[in-house]
C-alpha cells in the first residue's frame, strides 16, 4: 500500500491548482511480479514527480503506463479528467516520452532524426525550420555533428539527440526515463536547467533517475521492490 | 473547412511524408534490405528452370504459379524487418505515442517497404518471364497483376510482422500466420497471368485482385495497429 505526499512544501502557491494527472490506486505487474501496488498520486501544473527505487522496482513499467504505451495495469489514470484508456489522443498530444531506447535511427543523421520526430510530435502548418532544429542540436552540443550518421556517434551523443527534443517541445508533460544515462556532468547541469524552465512555465515532468537533482517543485515517489510488498513515499 | 481543420490536415500529411521519406532513406542506406529480396527471387526462379528442365512448353505451363509463389516468398521473408528495427531502437514507441493518426503511419511504412520489395520484383518481372518462357504479350499483364498483388502481400504480411515484432525471431511464425491468408492472392494472381497467356478475358480476375487490395488496404492497418500496440505490453 502506498500514499504519496501530494505537494512539495515550496509549492504553496500552487496548492489550490487542480491536478491535471491523477493516479487512482494504480497497480502494475510484469510477468507474475507485482511491481507497483495501489499507487495514488496527483500532479499539478508546475510540479514534477521523481520516481525512485532500486533496479527492477517497476519505474519503467509505471512510466510506460503513464505515457499510454502499456495497458497492463489496474486502477485509473486520469489526464485532464479523462481516463487515458479511453482518450488516448488527448494524452498523446500533451506528452513527450523519452524511454530507455532513444528512438534514434543509426543510419540517419541527428538532423534527419530530429526532423522526423518533430513532424510526428510537433504538429504545425509548416515543418520546423532547419535553423530551429540546428538550434536544438546546438543546445545539446551536437551542432558540429548535425549531418554525421548516428552510428558514428557515441552512446552519450545518441542519447543527446533524444534530449534535443526537449528544446523543441512545448508539451505539458514530460515523461523521462533515466534521462541522465550516458550524459556527462556538464550535460546533466544543462538538462536540470531545461527541466526547471519547463516547470517554471507551468508544465509538468515525471522523471526516473538515480542521480541527485536540484530542481524545485519535485515530489519524490519511491517504489520498493515487490518482495517488501509496499511502496513507501516521502 | 475551418483553418484549424486545414492545419491538422497539413500536419497529418507532413507526418505521413516524413515517415515515408525516413524509411526510404534508411532502406537505401542499407543496401541489403532492398537488394536481397530481388536476388532471392532471381535465384529461386533460376533453380526452378534448372529443376524443371529447359523445355519451354513445360516451363511456361507452370510459369504463372512459379512467379507468384516466389514473389510471395520473397516479400514474406523481407517482412520480418518491417517493424523490427523500429521496435529495437525505440522509434516504434515514438510512433505509437504520436498524436498523428496511426493508420496513415502504417500506410507509410507498408508503402515504403513495398517500394523496396514489391516494386523491384515488378520491374524485374520481364526478365523472369523470359526465363520461364512466358510469351511477350503476357508480360504487361504479369507486371500489372504483380503490381496489385504485391501490395496485398505487403499489407497481409505486415499483420504477421506486427504480431511477431516483439519476439526474438519471427521469421517462421510470420510464415505460419500469413500463408493461409495469401491463398486468395495466389489463386487470383496466377489465374490472371494464365488468362493473359491463354488470351482469356482479364477483367474478372483483375477486379478480384483489385478488390482484395482495397480490402487489405482498409482493414489490414487496423490489425497492424493492434499488433504493434500489443508489442509494447510484452
Amino acid at each position: 500500500m502506498s500514499t504519496v505526499a501530494s505537494n512539495h512544501s515550496s509549492q504553496a502557491p500552487q496548492q489550490e491548482v487542480e491536478p491535471i494527472l491523477v493516479l487512482d490506486s494504480v497497480s502494475c505487474e510484469r510477468g507474475d511480479r507485482l511491481l507497483v501496488e495501489n499507487l495514488s498520486l496527483s500532479l499539478s501544473p508546475g510540479n514534477g514527480i521523481r520516481i525512485e527505487g532500486p533496479n527492477g522496482s517497476g519505474k519503467t513499467t509505471l512510466l510506460r503506463v503513464l505515457a499510454g504505451l502499456s495497458q497492463q495495469y489496474r486502477g485509473t489514470v486520469l489526464w485532464r479528467g479523462n481516463d487515458i484508456r479511453q482518450s488516448r489522443s488527448a494524452l498523446a498530444t500533451d506528452t513527450l516520452y523519452i524511454g530507455h531506447l532513444a528512438g534514434v535511427k543509426a543510419l540517419l543523421s541527428p538532423l534527419e532524426n530530429l526532423s522526423w520526430w518533430a513532424s510526428l510530435h510537433i504538429p504545425s502548418t509548416k515543418p520546423l525550420s532547419k535553423a530551429t532544429m540546428l538550434n536544438a542540436l546546438s543546445q545539446v552540443s551536437l551542432e558540429p555533428f548535425a549531418n554525421t550518421p548516428c552510428h558514428q556517434l557515441s552512446a552519450g551523443q545518441q542519447r543527446r539527440i533524444a534530449l534535443a527534443r526537449l528544446y523543441l517541445s512545448e508539451h505539458r508533460l514530460w515523461i523521462l526515463d533515466e534521462p541522465f544515462t550516458a550524459i556527462d556532468a556538464a550535460g546533466v547541469v544543462l538538462l536540470d536547467q531545461r527541466i526547471a524552465e519547463h516547470l517554471a512555465k507551468g508544465n509538468m515532468a515525471i522523471i526516473t533517475t538515480h542521480q541527485a537533482m536540484q530542481i524545485d517543485g519535485f515530489i519524490s515517489c519511491s517504489l520498493n521492490a515487490a518482495q517488501s510488498e509496499e511502496a513507501i513515499s516521502r | 473547412m475551418t483553418d484549424n481543420q486545414a492545419n491538422t490536415e497539413v500536419a497529418i500529411f507532413a507526418s505521413f511524408n516524413a515517415l515515408l521519406i525516413r524509411d526510404l532513406r534508411v532502406y537505401f542506406r542499407s543496401r541489403g534490405t532492398w537488394l536481397n529480396p530481388l536476388v532471392f527471387v532471381l535465384m529461386v526462379i533460376t533453380l526452378f528452370t534448372l529443376g524443371i528442365g529447359p523445355d519451354p512448353t513445360t516451363l511456361s505451363n507452370h510459369a504463372s504459379g512459379i512467379i507468384w509463389v516466389v514473389a510471395l516468398l520473397g516479400i514474406m521473408l523481407s517482412l520480418d524487418a518491417l517493424f523490427r528495427a523500429d521496435f529495437d531502437d525505440g522509434s516504434l514507441e515514438q510512433l505509437l505515442l504520436s498524436p498523428q493518426p496511426l493508420y496513415l503511419a502504417v500506410l507509410a511504412k507498408v508503402l515504403a517497404h513495398w517500394f523496396i520489395t514489391g516494386l523491384p520484383i515488378i520491374l524485374a518481372s520481364p526478365l523472369f518471364s523470359l526465363m520461364l518462357g512466358i510469351p511477350a504479350t503476357a508480360i504487361p499483364a504479369l507486371a500489372l497483376g504483380l503490381l496489385v498483388g504485391s501490395g496485398i502481400l505487403s499489407f497481409i504480411g505486415a499483420i504477421g510482422a506486427s504480431l511477431t515484432v516483439s519476439l526474438r525471431s519471427g521469421g517462421l511464425l510470420i510464415a505460419l500466420l500469413t500463408l493461409p491468408l495469401y491463398v486468395p492472392v495466389i489463386i487470383f494472381g496466377s489465374q490472371f497471368v494464365q488468362s493473359a497467356i491463354e488470351g482469356w478475358p482479364l477483367m474478372p480476375t483483375f477486379s478480384m485482385l483489385l478488390g482484395l487490395l482495397i480490402g487489405a488496404m482498409v482493414l489490414a492497418p487496423i490489425a497492424i495497429i493492434g499488433g504493434l500496440r500489443l508489442s509494447q505490453d510484452t
